[in-house]
């Protein structure tokens, strides 16, 4: 079986988490082996957060630099800062919808433009997928669910081999229900934008 | 129901270490748990804390890591099967009933899950807790991945009550926050009572007492060694020249090179799952048996010394390398492509590695770095403090989320090494120097290991405030109660301990109680602190907005908004409070009404009176 190793980045709050452990139960479900890396604590408090689901026969839960074989940031500058982990072959699927760090507001550094970002991140990698996650998340009724969207665009890219059917069921039995309905329109959403 | 209480055995659940952890003491019979939180290993608690509100398991979340075992300690020598939770730190703390319990030894079966942090991703320090086990002389069990977390936390119970001696499971964070499969077992039935039989010449450790003691935990640790031998998870795969030794998560990055660089043939690799004591024939077996042995371990060189001294006694004389080797060192976690390269480097394989990107035409990217959430109130005590005291004053700090106080623009953090250490140690700044001295600790922390030095401080006429930071949880952590909670909201009835009681009954005579949100009273009592001559105490009480929310204890407010028709750019409010809140947009700053939850800190900051409640 092929190894894909999925490298998750985001900052906290916005549910990266969530995405890679729905991720990692839907791979099970399918009969997929996989672990699933995360990091919980300190920093978690309002700084980067990464995780990483690693599928087939793999039980090393963690991805080196160069070795992920798709990159999914929610967030612009945080899919730049972590494009150590990708090498020239890497599909990096990244929300392109800012959200600044406070050290920008009390004049420690500038966001980089976006478009600046997205033009690095292609020049290193071998395929990338930008979307507005955010707009997507609030179309569908529900602004955080900006992870369903990157899950199902994630997905609609094909680049792990989970159905859209399959991903859909976990996300069924293992998210809120009072949010079902906005998650399910959220991951078609970012299913439909990566196709 | 609890997940973890899932009567499917055979079932198969993607389940975090420390959840496995959890169900593997379950399936042994748990009937007792006891813990001070701290990362990595708050997960587990935090499923007994749950679980023994649906069921008969008795749980606490004790005040520091020292009680937490001695408690346990009490339970099994009544004969329950019992669990004692902590972080590698946790086990500093512990470290006095540690050492002397394996004397007295158990009788209901006892596991100390231990979780070491490499890499320290929440931690103070990378200790590397393997050494408890040499010092105490405790049975130390490595799990390798998350099934092996639940096996092994039955076996380690089992060969807990077989030997009479609490054995030592040992996790690394990537061991206890990794998700995998996890195959279910039977749930055992849990047993509320055991009794205590009286043998004081056994269990009291007077010096002719301990003489004996001793004696026994070295009969106990020969039988650990016998047992240890015949362990299925010391166990070797492959019947190459080429010798690998790992333990715990090394384990997977071993296999997973082995598989990579194609040497499958080539290799014996031995995977140590019990490392203490050290299987030693089997080890030696092992190094007749191969031409060079490679270690893998991380942190210290704790096997690669063991089996350098193994290979000595036997006159074995083959290369035995680790650390030094490639990128393996004492420092940090290691990594896939970092073992996969030091065996290749070691062995003398050639192979490909997937080339890095170029990061050289990066720019300069922002940093970052956790904030102190928006809406927390230890935000609003430190602009405070320093409004009364300025930048010159020494702020020792204590262990919790205050700790990011150390970053601009807040900076009020000087000095920390280990949790209570900002009370005692501000005894000696203040007396040693002629400086200012204000420093600041949590509820929790101020319960496990505060008021000892806050006793001191009153005892020996030491002079400074300490500012206790009380938001009502233990936040850091993920919201856990301690004795100063009201702990109703989450279901339980535990008896709530007045600090500022607490306090006074230490003998502190000035002490003020203060709402941190209300600024203009807090800055006037710690100006009362500042003009008291002696130790003065200041209580700064206010929610932790994440667990207020959690529990249904918000109050409902309105968020805030600039006015920008009145503002004039001073940008205190930014520039001071480092509210996550906060954005800049075209230049002028603007509150994102979404995070902001109304406590009002900036509006009472801002000179021009320009932020104001958002309008329905």
């Amino acid at each position: 079986m092929d190894t894909k190793r999925c490298v998750f980045v985001g900052v906290g709050g916005q549910g990266n988490l969530l995405a890679s452990r729905l991720l990692g139960e839907a791979a099970l479900a399918a009969g997929i082996p996989a672990v699933v890396s995360e990091i919980h604590g300190m920093a978690q408090r309002g700084g980067v957060v990464e995780s990483a689901v690693l599928m087939g026969d793999v039980t090393s839960p963690i991805v080196s630099n160069a070795e992920a074989d798709v990159l999914v940031g929610f967030e612009p500058l945080e899919t730049l800062r972590t494009i150590g982990k990708c090498n020239k072959d890497t599909l990096v699927i990244t929300n392109v919808q800012p959200l600044p760090p406070f050290t920008v507001s009390i004049g420690q550094g500038a966001y980089p433009a976006v478009d600046g970002v997205l033009d690095l991140i292609s020049k290193k990698v071998g395929k990338v997928i930008s979307l507005r996650g955010n707009d997507l998340a609030e179309e569908a009724g529900n602004p955080l669910s900006l992870n369903m969207v990157m899950l199902g665009a994630l997905i609609g890219s094909g680049a792990v081999g989970i159905s859209a059917e399959g991903m859909k069921e976990t996300i069924s039995t293992s998210t809120k229900k009072a949010f079902l309905e906005s998650n399910l329109k959220a991951f078609d959403a970012g299913m439909n934008s990566a196709k | 129901m609890h997940k973890l209480l899932t009567d499917s055995p055979g079932k198969e659940m993607l389940l975090l270490g420390n959840e496995a952890v959890a169900r593997g003491a379950l399936e042994a019979g748990v009937s007792f748990a006891t813990c001070y939180p701290g990362t990595p290993s708050s997960e587990v608690p935090e499923q007994f804390f749950r679980i023994s509100q649906e069921t008969d398991l008795y749980f606490e979340y004790s005040t520091n890591e020292k009680v937490a075992l001695e408690v346990g300690a009490g339970a099994a020598s009544c004969g329950l099967r019992t669990m004692v939770t902590m972080k590698h730190v946790g086990m500093n703390v512990a470290a006095d009933p540690l050492m002397t319990l394996a004397y007295v030894g158990v009788k209901g079966g006892m596991v100390i899950l231990n979780a070491d942090d490499p890499f320290m991703f929440s931690s103070q320090n990378e200790q590397d807790n393997r050494y408890y086990a040499r010092l105490s002389g405790m049975p130390m069990l490595e799990p390798t991945n998350t099934q092996e977390m639940k096996d092994m936390t039955i076996a380690a119970f089992e060969l807990s009550e077989e030997l009479g001696l609490p054995v030592i499971l040992r996790t690394t964070t990537r061991l206890n926050h990794v998700r995998g499969a996890v195959k279910l077992g039977e749930l055992k039935p849990i047993q509320t009572k055991g009794e205590f039989q009286k043998s004081p010449f056994q269990f009291v450790t007077v010096p002719a007492v301990s003489r004996n003691l001793h004696k026994v935990l070295l009969e106990k640790y020969e039988k650990a060694s016998a047992k240890s031998e015949a362990w299925p998870e010391n166990r070797v795969a492959g019947s190459g020249s080429w010798g690998i030794v790992a333990n715990g998560v090394s384990v997977n990055y071993v296999r997973d090179a082995i598989q990579d660089l194609g040497i499958g043939d080539k290799v014996s690799f031995l995977q140590i799952g019990w490392s203490w004591p050290l299987p030693k024939t089997r080890i030696t077996e092992f190094l007749k048996s191969v031409e060079k042995v490679l270690v893998v371990e991380e942190l210290e060189p704790v096997m690669e010394t063991d089996i350098k001294a193994i290979a000595q006694d036997n006159a074995i004389t083959i290369p035995i390398k680790g650390k030094g080797v490639g990128g393996l060192s004492r420092l940090y976690e290691y990594d896939p492509r970092m073992v996969r390269e030091a065996v290749a480097e070691y062995f003398g394989v050639s192979h490909q590695e997937k080339g890095q990107v170029d990061l050289s035409d990066l720019p300069q990217l922002p940093g970052r770095p956790p904030n102190l959430c928006a809406g927390c109130p230890h935000r609003a005590t430190y602009y405070a403090v320093k409004k009364v005291y300025g930048p010159d004053a020494i702020h020792p700090t204590d262990i919790g989320c205050y700790t990011l106080g150390l970053l601009p623009p807040i900076s009020m953090a000087d000095w920390l090494i280990c949790m209570g250490s900002s009370v005692s140690s501000s005894c000696g700044f203040s007396k040693a120097s002629d400086q200012k001295v204000v420093s600041f600790i949590g509820d929790s922390t101020f319960f496990h290991s505060g008021i000892t030095g806050l006793v001191n401080a009153v005892h020996n006429n030491h002079k400074f405030t300490l500012v206790i930071l009380d938001n009502g949880t233990t936040a850091m952590t993920g919201h856990q109660p301690h004795p100063g909670v009201n702990t109703d909201p989450m279901g339980v009835e535990l008896t709530r301990l007045s600090i500022e009681d607490v306090v006074r009954g230490c003998g502190v005579k000035d002490v003020h109680v203060v709402k941190p949100f209300k600024l203009n009273k807090t800055i006037e009592a710690i100006q009362a602190s500042k003009d008291y001559d002696g130790i003065s105490v200041v209580i700064s009480e206010e929610l932790c907005p994440l667990f207020a929310r959690a529990t249904g204890q918000m109050r409902k407010t309105k968020p805030f908004r600039v006015n920008h028709d009145k503002c004039k750019d001073h940008r205190d409010c930014i520039n001071l409070l480092a509210c996550p809140a906060m954005y800049l947009w075209e230049e002028k700053v603007n509150i994102d009404k979404n995070l902001c939850i109304g406590c009002a800190v900036c509006a009472q900051v801002c000179p021009e009176n320009a932020i104001v409640p958002v309008k329905d």
